[in-house]
């Protein structure tokens, strides 16, 4: 296989394998904020113990989210130096912030998150808790903004030619707030409550059906609910929202996501469907019009297809950006139907009896998981052939010193290591959730817990 | 040029990276260096103590990486590319045993079948050696120069061209100083016979780390004389090797004075000496071209606009000292000697 496609398969594999693990991390972290403020303003016991319970399935998420992260940033250099060359001026901003403002602050007050509970007074911690939910959100920032600015490139010109050619940097905040960042920073957050709001329901509605730790699940049920029932509504106006930014700034992408052909003509938009893109036709359930409809509010309006470009500027896989899209859009109305449908059963006081509900609940979790993953397939596979919109073709952006031989080696190293990773994973989770959210030493209530003086003082 | 202070950006943005890859090389290489002693303790108990050691630590740590290398990337972006596309395979090797590593970690306490433990307690300490020493391959290549070409693209593509004779040796001096200098951070954090064990330990540690440095030194000075052509001409550098020498000097001398925590100061002082001469031997070259000078990659022709660097300089001073605060948070919180609890590892 050639090296292009060697590079394109490691860094899909290994940037999907990662994005399992940041949403968790900005979701829990979430939900252990919600609990351990509770705990902070009543003192009730039952929310510290979720609060340390979550901390430690965190802990995990987070561990794995950094080691697989560096695999990240250090893949722009192995892997696609060209492409390196030639963003870093931008690209490199928005990832120097993330280090600095969102990084730094995250592995600052991890520590005292995960180690902490018997050191410092139970404010404190939660300064450490709230520190490293910040730091995970401000993290989204700069990595969406970065990936944005790739997406619909704004507030750069472009100096030199050829191998030489780089964008550079002319008005950092035209950069920043590029046409597409905010609405899909917006959208990345809601993903990743959802993710982290979905883990929550599923393990105590895993509880509640087995009979264990019953009222303490009954609260986390609840105020994850609430998270879920607000971000999954919140994230239908949110995907709308991006929708239109797409329609506009890269109409190929949106084109592929309906497998939308003729050049200007009123579009449809399929429930479900599948897309020949020989004969140039989606084969499926269909509103008709109904895309021009969303974008334009009448079913009439014309809407930019495909034949619009050039055949070198289209996306290539079509059907599998007309699926993955699909996926996504049936997973996040799926999320509201049931938030919804819980909700109702909560105002109705049989929420805890519908034992059905709670079991869907179970495996519910995966659906934002895999919502996420399909609506990053949607992104990036929807912009190429470009790696930067409009500027850098991927197969222009790759390391030429790399030999496919050396990217087989790696990829293959990588596979197993992830697998292992991934094994462990499901192993430490299953056996955190058997073992519950109780501790045999819980009432070790030891008396060496330093307040914020002591601990800015260093007197131990 | 413009220029701040009577410096210019790119020699302000090269001093930033130095920074960060100090802080890393001293923070990530207490904990790769006590890995690396891991095996030697015989008791299950003492090996966890040793783990818990780093255990609060570690993952802030790594995160320092994370820090350095979006900032060579953001600065120097040509230097990144090529230096990365070049080391592709040590690079690799080093991604895939820092998740060993923390999959080690995080494994080894969770079952409490003998094998088990030995398995996991294996994993640490081989990966913990390995970064270790790949840290110092990537940089012996870098200071001897490598293979770059036109369009400053690295022109050998073999699977081995990273391993050496001279990055060798600056793989064992690296390997060598982190395990002196995590065998002091370990010191503070125990008590009883594991801190006795420790000071014995130190002294083997110290004198690796001394035998290698020389050898590599040596070495420097006959086969690679370009390095020194820096100290040539501003002699009065020369007081930083003077420098260097001494702070190396004062580690032992403090360990025997049983005064542990200014040893582990002037050990990291040592970690940064040792990279503030790798800094003034490279200046203001970044990676030397072993095939024609005129595609050393600097840090003027590799540099990012000056727009860029200005942006990114002002991160860092408001950036800055919030890292240190937390850092210092972080560790006044856990000041003294390993506690365990039931969070512990």
């Amino acid at each position: 296989m050639d090296t292009e496609i060697l590079a394109r398969i490691q860094f899909a594999f290994t940037v999907a394998f990662h994005y399992i693990y940041p949403p968790l991390s900005i979701g829990l972290g979430l939900l252990m904020v919600i609990f351990e403020s509770i705990y902070v303003r009543t003192k009730k016991k039952e929310y510290h113990v979720l609060a340390k319970f979550w901390t430690k399935i965190f802990a995990l998420t987070f561990g794995i989210g950094v080691v697989t992260g560096i695999v990240m940033e250090f893949e722009f250099g192995t892997n696609w130096a060209v492409y390196s060359r030639y963003v870093g001026d931008v690209f490199g901003s928005a990832l120097a912030a993330e280090g600095i403002f969102a990084f730094a602050l995250e592995s600052g007050f991890l520590g005292v998150l995960l180690f902490g509970w018997n050191r410092v007074k139970p404010w404190v911690h939660l300064v450490a808790t709230v520190g490293v939910f910040l730091g995970s959100m401000f993290s989204a920032i700069w990595i969406v903004v970065a990936n944005s600015w790739q997406q619909t490139p704004a507030g750069y010109h472009i100096v030199g030619e050829g191998l030489n050619a780089r964008a550079e940097i002319t008005d950092f905040w035209a950069m920043v707030f590029n046409p597409s960042s905010v609405d899909r920073l917006l959208h990345v957050w809601l993903g990743a409550f959802l993710a982290g709001a979905f883990l929550v329901l599923s393990v105590h509605a895993y509880y509640l059906i087995k009979g264990r730790y019953v009222d303490i699940s009954k609260k986390a049920f609840k105020i994850a609910l609430v998270v879920a029932t607000v971000f999954s509504l919140s994230q239908l106006a949110s995907g709308h929202s991006s929708a239109e930014g797409v329609a506009v700034y890269q109409p190929a992408k949106l084109a592929a996501m309906e497998g939308h052909f003729a050049a200007n003509a009123p579009a449809d938009m399929y429930i479900l469907g599948w897309v020949d893109k020989e004969q140039q036709r989606v084969s499926g359930i269909k509103i008709p019009g109904g895309l021009s409809f969303l974008m334009h509010y009448n079913f009439n309006s014309p809407v930019t297809g495909l034949t619009a470009f050039p055949k070198d500027e289209r996306p290539p896989q079509v059907n599998a950006v007309f699926q993955f899209y699909h996926i996504m859009v049936a997973i996040g109305m799926t999320l509201i139907l049931l938030t919804c449908l819980a909700v109702f059963f909560w105002f109705k006081k049989s929420l805890f009896e519908k034992k059905w509900l709670l079991w869907i609940f179970v495996f519910a979790a995966i659906l934002p998981q895999i919502a996420n993953q399909v609506g990053w397939f949607t992104a990036e596979m929807g912009r190429q052939p470009w790696v930067v919109y409009g500027l850098l073709r991927t197969s222009e952006a790759f390391s030429q010193a790399v030999t496919s031989n050396q990217i087989l080696f790696s990829l293959i190293l990588f596979f197993a290591v992830y697998s292992l990773l991934f094994l462990l994973f499901v192993y430490l989770l299953n056996k955190k959730i058997k073992h519950g959210p109780y501790d045999e030493s819980e009432d070790d209530d030891r008396p060496l817990t330093k307040g914020i003086t002591e601990v800015l003082t260093g007197n131990a | 040029m413009e220029t701040f202070l009577g410096i210019d950006y790119p020699t302000w943005w090269f001093l930033v990276v130095g920074g960060l890859f100090s802080g890393y090389a001293i923070l990530d290489g207490f904990d790769f260096g006590a890995g690396a002693w891991h095996l030697f303790f015989k008791s299950g108990y003492q090996r966890r103590i040793a783990l818990n050691a780093v255990g609060p630590v570690w993952d802030g740590n790594e995160v320092w990486l994370v820090i350095g290398g979006g900032a060579l990337f953001a600065g120097f972006p040509l230097m990144y590319a090529t230096f990365f596309s070049s080391m592709y395979i040590p690079f690799m090797l080093f991604l895939v045993f820092i998740i060993f590593r923390a999959i080690a970690i995080e494994f080894r306490g969770k079952e409490e079948m003998k094998w088990w433990r030995k398995l996991w307690d294996t994993c640490y300490s081989i990966s913990s050696i390995m970064l270790a020493f790949l840290l110092g391959i990537v940089l012996g290549n870098v200071l001897q120069g490598i293979a770059i070409g036109e369009n400053y693209l690295y022109q050998e593509a073999g699977f081995f061209e990273f391993l050496n004779p001279y990055s060798l040796m600056t793989g064992c001096t690296s390997l060598a100083l982190f395990m002196a200098h995590g065998a002091i951070y370990l010191l503070l954090k125990t008590e009883g016979r594991m801190f006795a064990k420790l000071t014995l330990l130190l002294k083997k540690g110290m004198i690796f780390f001394m035998v290698s440095f020389g050898i590599t030194t040596l070495y420097t000075l006959l086969y690679i004389p370009h390095l020194s052509d820096d100290f040539k001409q501003n002699p009065y550098l020369f007081i930083i090797p003077v420098l260097t020498f001494l702070s190396i000097a004062n580690v032992p001398r403090l360990a025997n004075k049983k005064r542990f925590r200014i040893a582990f100061f002037f050990s990291s002082l040592t970690i940064a000496f040792l990279l503030m001469l790798v800094a003034i031997e490279l200046y203001p070259n970044l990676l030397m071209s072993s095939i024609d000078p005129k595609y050393h990659i600097d840090i003027y022709n590799s540099a990012s606009s000056t727009k860029s660097l200005k942006i990114m300089m002002t991160f860092v001073a408001i950036g800055g000292p919030l890292v240190l605060g937390y850092t210092i948070f972080v560790y006044r919180t856990f000041k003294g000697k390993v506690q365990l609890d039931e969070t512990s590892y």
